[in-house]
């Protein structure tokens, strides 16, 4: 058993947002889902407040140990969500994280507003990888604004809020700090790592928006050394994601500060790779002991 | 039926070459029977990532054939390598083991579902995607539905599977260069046809590059034919969770292949 920002959690594998739609598994996968479900807790999709589409395809390109996505946040929007996929989630036997990204600090109150005053949501994860619509300055970026954004939100609920930083940035614990400021409840890294790849029939870029995020093992390393500086500047606790395939490598983020470990592209190589990882962490775990 | 949760390894039975491609078996003692346009998920149990950390994901491949027979479930999939994930599987060698996720994905429909009146089935195939017109034709062959089968190639060397997953039928062929059948596209094979007596009663399912599924979509909705497409898509997971798979929808949006697809009504 795990505790996480008052939340009981029966161990410390979590998904990462956006790697794992559990309606379209279930629907796939059937009752086994519920019965085996792979994550401690489960982390939506990022939620807009209005519907989104997606990007144009191609959208992910495999790179070595890892792939390229830019999906572009395609989601129905929070009426939609809170409609027709909130009372789906709230059927999972884990508490439920919601993931939730504006363009403006009135667009998050308002997600925020509405998501964290559903009792089947337990926390709030703070997308804040674009760009705020009256600053042109991306949030997670920039320490002030995020510690600014927080402070607007934090007045509007208890229930946990989880800051989702950037790997893009020269000093990610700068933007811890200010969202431990501003009244964060914990943070989780790495997001994705601005990349791009030529596909080499065409000679441009393989991905149609030109970039996306790199994710997968190949990023392990940068998180390790991001997720050991946030946890030495803040105190906060931590969701450490990147690349994680195993127990050993949930331990390497467990040692270097993270409190939860978030599986993200391992899933899409193995649908039960969040359970899988859980059992071999456990064991890692007692050998270590 | 669904497919089991999770991927588990499953035994190469067979390997050989095909033509220009390859053929292997895998022995399923988990899944379902799977239905004809289903897809799996394959990665191998070994030295996948191999090459510089490439192959990294899994690969999708339609299910070409499930010879009947007692014991477990023989899935046999038609490759040709393209790239470091369909390389190695076409290394395949009978004894190693292959992750298997799956049976994923929506199936090919009955032709009296697809259009009340259809008399029979046209199945029209090119290059690699011929493989999953091959269940299809076995089970229509198991309901007795009239099926004709046209397959193209673009050359010898990008062409197989004929004496492997269609021996036991007529088929229409083309090929680019000539070395088989009529010199040219199957859709030119396939216009022919439309303008018999009886074609335009029939349902038409196709597997093949884009160019190809284009031009039968287009000649069915000229002559009122109904038809479905199986369709391809860069995919990282398979089972809804990645959305890298996003085709077009054609009233606008994107939809994911994976759970939404591969088939998809023409027209």
């Amino acid at each position: 058993m795990v505790e996480f920002c008052g939340l009981k959690l029966s161990n410390p594998v979590v998904n990462a947002s956006g790697t794992f739609d559990a309606i379209a598994a279930r629907r796939i996968y059937g009752e086994a889902l519920l019965q085996d479900f792979p994550f401690s807790a489960f982390v939506s999709k990022t939620i807009t407040p209005a519907p989104r589409v997606g990007n144009e395809p191609q959208r992910i390109w495999e790179t070595p140990a890892g792939m390229i996505n830019s999906i572009g946040l395609p989601n129905k929007g929070l009426d939609g969500f809170l409609a027709e996929d909130l009372p789906q989630l709230a059927e999972l036997p884990v508490p439920l994280i919601v993931s939730v990204m504006g363009t403006s600090r009135e667009e998050f109150s308002r997600l925020v507003e509405e998501v964290a005053g559903r009792e089947e949501v337990a926390a709030v994860e703070l997308n804040v990888s674009c760009p705020n619509v009256h600053s042109g300055l991306i949030v997670g970026e920039q320490p002030g604004e995020t510690m600014a954004l927080l402070e607007a939100l934090r007045p509007l609920t208890g229930k946990p809020l989880i800051v989702k930083l950037t790997p893009n940035v020269a000093d990610p614990a700068a933007v811890a700090v200010g969202a431990a400021e501003g009244g964060a409840d914990a943070v989780s890294l790495i997001n994705t790592l601005k990349a791009s790849a030529i596909d080499p029939v065409t000679g441009q870029p393989g991905i149609a928006a030109g970039h996306g995020g790199l994710s997968g093992p190949a990023v392990r390393p940068v998180a390790i050394a991001q997720v050991r500086a946030v946890a030495a500047a803040v105190e906060l606790p931590i969701v450490g994601m990147g690349g994680v395939c195993s127990g050993a490598d949930a331990a390497e983020m467990l040692a270097a500060g993270a409190q939860l470990v978030a599986v993200g592209t391992e899933n899409f190589r193995d649908p039960r790779a969040g359970s899988r990882i859980a059992a071999e962490l456990s064991e890692c775990l007692l050998v270590a002991v | 039926m669904t497919a089991p949760f999770g991927r588990r390894l499953c035994e190469v039975a067979e390997s050989r070459d095909s033509g220009g491609y390859r053929l292997f078996s895998l022995l399923d003692e988990e899944g379902p029977v799977p239905l004809p346009g289903q897809f799996y998920m394959l990665a191998t149990e070994h030295h996948w990532e191999q090459d510089g950390g490439r192959p990294f994901l899994p690969r999708a491949l339609s299910v070409a054939d499930v010879p009947p027979g007692e014991g477990p479930t023989q899935l046999d999939f038609l490759i040709e390598g393209i790239g470091p994930g369909t390389d190695r599987l076409c290394e395949l060698v009978p004894g190693e083991r292959v992750w298997v996720n799956g049976p994923l994905g929506n199936s090919f429909s009955p032709p009296r579902e697809l259009a009340p009146g259809a008399a029979g089935a046209i199945l029209v195939g090119g290059g690699i995607g011929i493989a999953p017109l091959a269940l299809l034709r076995r089970r229509f062959a198991d309901r007795n539905i009239p099926t004709r089968v046209l397959l193209g190639f673009r050359d010898e060397v990008h062409s197989g599977g004929l004496d492997d997953l269609f021996a036991c039928c007529e088929v229409g062929l083309a090929s680019e260069d000539g070395h088989i059948g009529h010199r040219g596209y199957i859709t030119d094979v396939f216009s022919a046809m439309l303008e018999g007596d009886d074609a335009a009663g029939a349902a038409v399912y196709a597997c093949g590059p884009p160019p190809m599924l284009d031009a039968v979509a287009a000649l069915c909705a000229d002559r009122g034919v109904a038809c479905e497409l199986a369709m391809e898509s860069p995919m990282a997971c398979g089972y809804g969770a990645c959305f890298g798979c996003a085709v077009p929808k054609p009233d606008g949006g994107y939809m994911r292949l994976c759970v939404d697809g591969p088939v998809i009504r023409g027209g």
